[in-house]
């Protein structure tokens, strides 16, 4: 039967995190020794080869991007773990800092060696304020014990914002403005804060590094989906007996992950579907359980691995109610920049709320479907492309649940 | 009145200080009076136009006086589901006030939120912060209880 694997959260319950003579002892801090005795190159092959992509939702490989920051001559260059955690539904960023803040901090600092950066910036989301105090207090004894050497490390705190997630609004964010996404190109490892290369990558994407460094890509390459090797945080929401956040392998089913170490549905319900990654992330219905998680497959699917949030829902639950609800986040998180979307998700959640309310007919749903279609391909940032995804994927494998609710033609 | 001046002069040496300094304001007052804005527009040296659209852009800012205790429900699909309109009901009857009100007292303020990132028990509702889970409407006087 499946297992979980812990990579990242190897220390969970087991160290103190608010003492880094726990996590040293533990090893810590071995592997940054390790990766400033290797060379720049060595180190981002090395995290090239092992596979690892981003944790964030977008998958890209991990040791390619920083090859772009490291490639460019530059008198600053940064490193920048993205905490934004927005996601409706996810909260294993909040598990990792809560857990093991060092390996965090190890993770971006090996990064920083890599490209060449003596400055790394977390951006923690401003709900998250006792984890601002536990980073800033891991920090201050990392620089007492002098492991971090010359690479300083900087907390922002956020202030509500979903949409500074997106890596250049964040940099945006970072800056003191309004957290509006960038044109792009050029892309953040180019230029991005202060226009200097920048490496953002995700909590859990720093947190693979050290293991990574230490045991070698093989290693890695030998654990989960070949495409998506390593393992993935979930965390579990909604009608799941366990809600709970688990390490896997990315080889592990849905089904294993609801049924399993969900521990099935609560109250003795009846799976009806389960929307992953996140509020953008797609709806999935019992007939495609057997896919594994890993971003390909998902794909395949027409879903998305995201964030890794799982938010599962019993046969009780209305899903056309659940997507109205879903689209008012859209239309609340739109930060306004590009009109497609700040006029889109205003009409998607005005559209939803009529079919809900059993005002809608047949030319309504063909309406919301070409604005989706459009908004897919014509907004700006990753907000607006994927606010359709839980629309779609409703009309598609939920459709009887949308035609009941209009009125007789 | 706070030292506005003085709050944006110590953050602005670091041209990015802008929001932690509203931050800081925030901290005392739990929203940003004009008078912060301006100070802030000036200490930055930017337009008070700008100073003024960073404040708004944020959910945790806001440019309206609100209660000392600021009660956020979670309003995101895993909430909904568990349930997060009863509490909101529940809410508005003990304060006697409707969402985005404040208390005439000054003591609470009930904004909606989006989700809080703590949803290993829903649904959630966070004072001034501190986030309270699996709430349901009997647990809403006990809570206020500790506030009051
Ligand atoms: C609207 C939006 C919100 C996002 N929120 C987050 C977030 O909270 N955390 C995160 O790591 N990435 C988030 N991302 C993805 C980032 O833009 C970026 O791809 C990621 O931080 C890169 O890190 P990774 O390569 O380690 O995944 C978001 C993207 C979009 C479009
Ligand atoms: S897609 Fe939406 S969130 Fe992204 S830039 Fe455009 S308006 Fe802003
Ligand atoms: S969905 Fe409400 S706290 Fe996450």
């Amino acid at each position: 039967m499946a297992q979980e694997m812990h990579i990242v959260l190897k220390n969970r319950d087991k160290i103190n995190p608010l003492d880094i003579n726990d996590y040293l002892a533990a090893g810590g801090y071995q592997s940054l020794v390790k990766a400033r005795g290797m060379a720049q190159e060595e180190v981002i092959e090395e995290v090239k080869n092992s596979g690892l992509r981003g944790r964030g939702g977008a998958g890209f490989n991990t040791g390619l991007k920083w090859s772009f920051s490291y490639n460019i001559k530059s008198d600053e260059k940064y490193v920048i773990c993205n905490a934004d955690e927005g996601e409706p539904g996810t909260y294993k960023d909040r598990i990792i800092f809560e857990s093991d803040p060092h390996i965090v901090l190890e993770g971006m600092a090996i990064c920083g060696h890599a490209i060449g950066s003596k400055k790394g910036y977390i951006y923690c989301r401003g709900e998250y304020p006792q984890v601002v105090d536990l980073l800033k207090k891991a920090i201050s004894q990392a620089k007492e014990k002098g492991v971090l050497g010359d690479f300083d490390i900087e907390v922002r705190m956020g202030a509500g914002a979903y949409v500074c997630g997106e890596e250049s609004a964040l940099i945006e964010s970072i800056l003191g403005q309004r957290g509006e996404p960038r044109f792009k190109p050029p892309f953040p490892p180019v230029s991005g804060l202060n226009w200097k290369p920048s490496i953002v990558n995700n909590v859990e994407t720093f947190a693979n590094i050290p293991a990574i460094i230490h045991k070698g890509a093989q290693w890695f390459t030998g654990i989960g989906a070949k495409s998506y090797p390593g393992t993935k945080l979930l965390s579990l929401t909604g009608d799941v007996k366990n809600r709970v956040c688990i390490e896997v392998p990315t080889d592990t089913t849905i089904r294993d992950v609801i049924f399993h170490f969900g521990g099935g549905m609560r109250n003795n319900g009846q799976f009806k579907a389960v929307q992953i990654g996140g509020t953008s992330g797609g709806f999935i219905p019992e007939s495609l359980l057997d896919t594994p998680i890993d971003f390909d497959s998902m794909r395949k699917i027409g879903a998305t691995l995201g964030t890794g949030a799982v938010f599962v829902m019993d046969q009780s639950r209305d899903i056309v109610d659940v997507v109205t609800r879903i689209s008012k986040f859209f239309e609340h998180e739109s930060c306004g920049k590009c009109n497609p979307c700040r006029e889109g998700v205003f009409r998607c959640h005005e559209i939803m709320k009529k079919i809900n309310k059993g005002l809608a007919t047949e030319e309504d749903l063909e309406k919301i479907q070409l604005l989706c279609l459009v908004m897919e391909q014509t907004c700006l940032c990753g907000c607006g492309q994927a606010a359709p995804s839980p629309i779609l994927t409703t009309l598609k494998h939920f459709q009887e649940e949308y035609e009941q609710k209009l009125l007789p033609a | 009145m706070l030292d506005y001046k003085g709050i944006m002069t110590d953050y602005a040496s670091r041209k990015e200080g802008i929001i932690e300094a509203y931050h800081a304001v925030q901290k005392e007052l739990n929203y940003l009076p004009k008078e912060a804005i301006k100070a802030a527009a000036e200490a930055f040296k930017i337009p008070e136009k700008e100073a003024y659209g960073v404040a708004t852009f944020y959910s945790y800012f806001s440019v309206q006086p609100r209660g000392k205790y600021i009660i956020r429900i979670c309003e995101s699909a895993p909430c909904h589901i568990a349930g997060a309109d009863e509490v909101v009901e529940a809410l508005e009857q003990e304060l006697g006030i409707k969402m985005g009100d404040t208390t005439p007292d000054l003591k609470f303020t009930l904004e909606f939120a989006q989700c809080v990132g703590q949803c290993q028990e829903t649904p959630v509702i966070t004072v001034n912060g501190k986030p309270y889970g699996g709430v349901t409407k009997d647990m809403v006087p006990r809570i206020l209880a500790e506030y009051k």
